[in-house]
């Protein structure tokens, strides 16, 4: 890389990008070879070493202290210690020179997502860095938020800085960075000019595979009867520091992809929780699912009516990690899928679904039923997706389906989405990704401060629309 | 001397002990290590103060050899949850049962083998004041070490850059890891800074407050010192409020009954233990359920290398 080269690091989920940065930041050791700085080779023990010779980073899962300050969050990333006042005022300069807004004195935890973001990118300026990695900076972004930081970083360029970036949105890099090196299974498979390339090339050389787009049904535009309707939904914030729900409306026909958009943190948690019955509505008709006020039912109750939940956290949520895959299938679908007959678990049953699910969504593993943690990501999204679709729903509310997913992976379940539609279930979609929800969604509302935003058919509204109201806009403002 | 001085007097060295290991425990948790062995690291202070004070004859290598042993446990302690990354909970519980039995070994010699206290410095001047004089400044070497333990784990974990990094160590191991800070040797010095306090607040017990030894000497001081971190809210001045308050209904109880109040003795003396679970229950709820303790505690962390 080149003094004031934007240089793109591509690559899919485990092909290896982000252990190459941490070794360049010192943070973990290669077993072999040598990083060249300015000519001369480099020893990279600890990140210390990596800001002393002019590396900075910006993490893609930030690594703030939460219950800090601003400034002391930037104090600590200091090599030289400076009383907290004096970085304050360097950080007050800083900000201001960039313009990238903040306070000094404010808590992380009161921050959103893109002002944490600005602490990140700040705190690595404070160093004066020669070459700043930034690790999917714009997953958390609305797209204005994103312009944003692109400014910032040609800034920065112009002053002769390098930047490395990763990321998974080919467009992005399409329109940052001169240079690309591809990574595929821990090798460097390609170097190319991204803007020579097309966003469909890049993929191809990433997954060493054609990926297509998932193909919308033909004919799917005729809505069906009114599946699920919420009326003025309030829930109040679960924790202290979070979001709740305000009278939030909307109706989901069947054979219809309605998709939530929203930057993380917007009420998604809490209207995903109403939705599934993890949380109990304040009265049975706020929520009413084929004509049956269910508001006050619970998960189970749910189910079998015939709805089925895919929550964010594929770990920890959708699967119990040291759980098998078979036990997993029983904990979703104990109340509906009569796995234990009279309190005794049918393995043979449960066996059955892990390999239907398997096989239908090409689902990969080394034994037939490993531990939920023993899969990589984009293989539990698979399972724990497939799960639920193989049900056959009649209501399918999936959070996140392919967040941290790789392309192939995401492909397959964007298709099995449409599919699932198409045979007539009714689809509703919350993700941050608003590529995802324009390919795969008949109509988009966005979802901001828990408020819930009309919904807007997906054919007729624009990227800019959606990420103006993504940030906040109203829909006279947006439009 | 009034009633009242009196009573303050004694209140002050119930308190002291409480004070010491509570304002040590609470540097090892903002450093985001859980270590329930304060027990057995207190008792292994008194029992190694006075066994190498009645040897030597020296009460100041008494009160060294207990600081050293309180922090020879919690090393013990730092290579089993740091370096083994063992769970802390079932590591600090064997510490604590260990602290106990070991001690009764060390102690065994000198049974009942009386001993003067440590005499008490007053302070010129300033101790002929009229009442305050006598109660504030006519202490012995623990209490005015008590309150420069809170007043420096104060400015230091408030004020100083190396503060800043062990509470960085205890909202994120992972973040400071990032950073480039020895996440396992911060946490290991804090978790020995908390065993050479929690020794420190043993050979007060076995060299102060009842100058002999018998076997569990310490009766729950260690656990009530873990209940104090958490009614401070991990903030040393307000554990200050906490050992006095714990140490103030101790003594109040003792003279409650004295005056022949008619309840159960063995009440009364569940008093301080019953008013501790209150006070934790109306601290938790006034915080509306949620916590102020270091975001990190009790996480092990294992870097990735």
């Amino acid at each position: 890389m080149r003094a004031g080269e934007a240089h793109a690091l591509l690559g899919e989920n485990g092909a290896g990008k982000s252990t190459l940065v941490k070794m360049l930041y010192g943070l973990l050791q290669p077993d072999a070879g040598e990083v060249y700085w300015r000519g001369a080779p480099a020893a990279l023990p600890d990140p210390r070493a990596a800001r002393a010779l002019g590396i900075g980073m910006v993490f893609q899962h930030f690594s703030l202290f939460e219950a800090m300050s601003v400034a002391e969050n930037v104090a600590l990333a200091l090599d030289v210690p400076e009383p907290l006042p004096r970085v304050a005022e360097r950080l007050a300069a800083v900000s201001r020179a960039y313009g990238l807004p903040l306070e000094p004195g404010r808590e992380i935890w009161r921050l959103s997502v893109g002002e944490r973001q600005r602490v990140e990118i700040v705190r690595c300026l404070m160093q004066d860095p020669r070459l700043i990695i930034l690790d999917e900076p714009t997953s958390v972004l609305t797209p204005q938020e994103a312009e944003g930081l692109f400014g910032t970083l040609d800034r920065l360029r112009t002053e002769g800085r390098a930047v490395l970036y990763i990321s998974h949105k080919l467009e992005e890099v399409r329109r940052l960075c001169e240079a690309a090196t591809i990574l595929r299974g821990g090798r460097v498979v390609a170097a190319c000019d991204p803007r020579a390339e097309s966003a469909a090339s890049l993929a191809r050389m990433m997954v060493g595979a054609e990926v297509g787009a998932a193909r919308r049904a033909e004919g799917g535009d005729d809505a069906g009867p009114v599946r699920l309707s919420v009326h003025a939904l309030s829930l109040p914030p679960d924790e202290p520091h979070g979001v709740g729900l305000q009278d939030v409306s909307l109706e989901l026909r069947a054979g219809e992809v309605l998709g939530i958009a929203g930057v993380a943190g917007n009420g998604q948690d809490a209207l995903f929780a109403a939705l599934s019955g993890e949380r109990i509505a304040p009265a049975a008709d706020r929520i009413i699912l084929d004509g049956a006020a269910v508001g006050r039912e619970d998960i189970s109750a749910r189910r079998r009516r015939g709805a089925a939940f895919v929550p964010e956290e594929r770990l920890g949520h959708a699967a119990a990690p040291r759980f098998r895959l078979s036990e997993n299938a029983l904990l979703a679908g104990h109340a509906t899928e009569g796995f234990a007959p009279a309190g005794f678990i049918r393995r043979s049953r449960l066996l059955g679904v892990v390999d239907r699910v398997t096989a239908a969504f090409d689902v990969r593993k080394g034994p037939r039923d490993p531990e939920a943690r023993a899969l990589s990501g984009g293989n539990l999204q698979k399972f724990v997706v497939g799960r639920e679709i193989l049900r056959g729903p009649r209501l399918l509310v999936v959070c996140q389906p392919t967040w941290g997913v790789d392309a192939g992976a995401a492909q397959v379940i964007r298709q099995a989405i449409l599919d699932l539609a198409r045979g007539g279930a009714a689809v509703l979609v919350i993700s941050q990704d608003l590529d995802e929800l324009l390919e795969i969604t008949d109509r988009v509302a966005v979802i901001f401060h828990g408020r819930l935003s009309a919904a807007l058919p997906t054919g007729w509204t624009t990227r800019e629309e959606i990420g103006l109201l993504m940030g906040g806009a109203t829909p006279a403002e947006a439009a | 001397m009034t009633l009242l001085e009196a009573i303050l007097l004694t209140v002050i060295t119930a308190s002291t002990p409480l004070l010491i290991a509570a304002i040590g425990e609470l540097v090892a948790e903002r450093a985001g290590v859980l270590n329930l062995g304060v027990e057995g690291m207190m008792i292994m202070g008194a029992a190694a103060g006075i066994a190498v004070a009645i040897t030597t004859g020296s009460s100041a290598a008494g009160v060294a050899a207990a600081i050293l042993a309180g922090m020879a446990l919690a090393a013990i302690f730092g290579l089993l949850v740091l370096g083994l990354a063992t769970n802390q909970v079932a590591a600090g519980l064997a510490l604590a049962i260990f602290g106990l039995g070991l001690s009764g070994v060390v102690g065994a010699p000198f049974v009942g083998v009386p001993r003067d206290g440590i005499g008490k410095i007053a302070v010129p001047f300033l101790s002929d004041i009229p009442f305050l004089g006598p109660v504030l400044f006519r202490q012995d070497p623990f209490v005015y070490a008590s309150f420069a333990l809170v007043v420096g784990v104060a400015w230091f974990l408030g004020r100083t850059r190396a503060g800043l990094v062990l509470r960085a160590c205890g909202e994120s191991a992972a973040a400071a890891h990032a950073l480039g800070f020895k996440v396992l040797r911060i946490r290991f010095l804090a978790l020995l800074f908390g065993g050479a306090c929690a020794g420190l607040a043993g050979a007060y017990l076995s060299l102060v407050l009842t100058p002999f030894w018998t076997s569990g000497m310490t009766s729950g001081r260690g656990w009530i010192a873990l209940a104090i971190v958490v009614f401070a809210s991990w903030l040393p001045w307000r554990a200050v409020a906490g050992a006095y308050l714990f140490g103030g209904v101790t003594i109040l109880q003792l003279h409650a009954q004295g005056a022949g109040v008619p309840v159960p003795p063995q009440a009364m003396a569940a008093l301080p233990y019953l008013i501790t679970i209150l006070a934790l229950v109306l601290i938790m709820r006034a915080r509306g359920g949620g916590s102020a303790a270091p975001a990190a505690l009790g996480t092990p962390f294992v870097p990735d290398r």
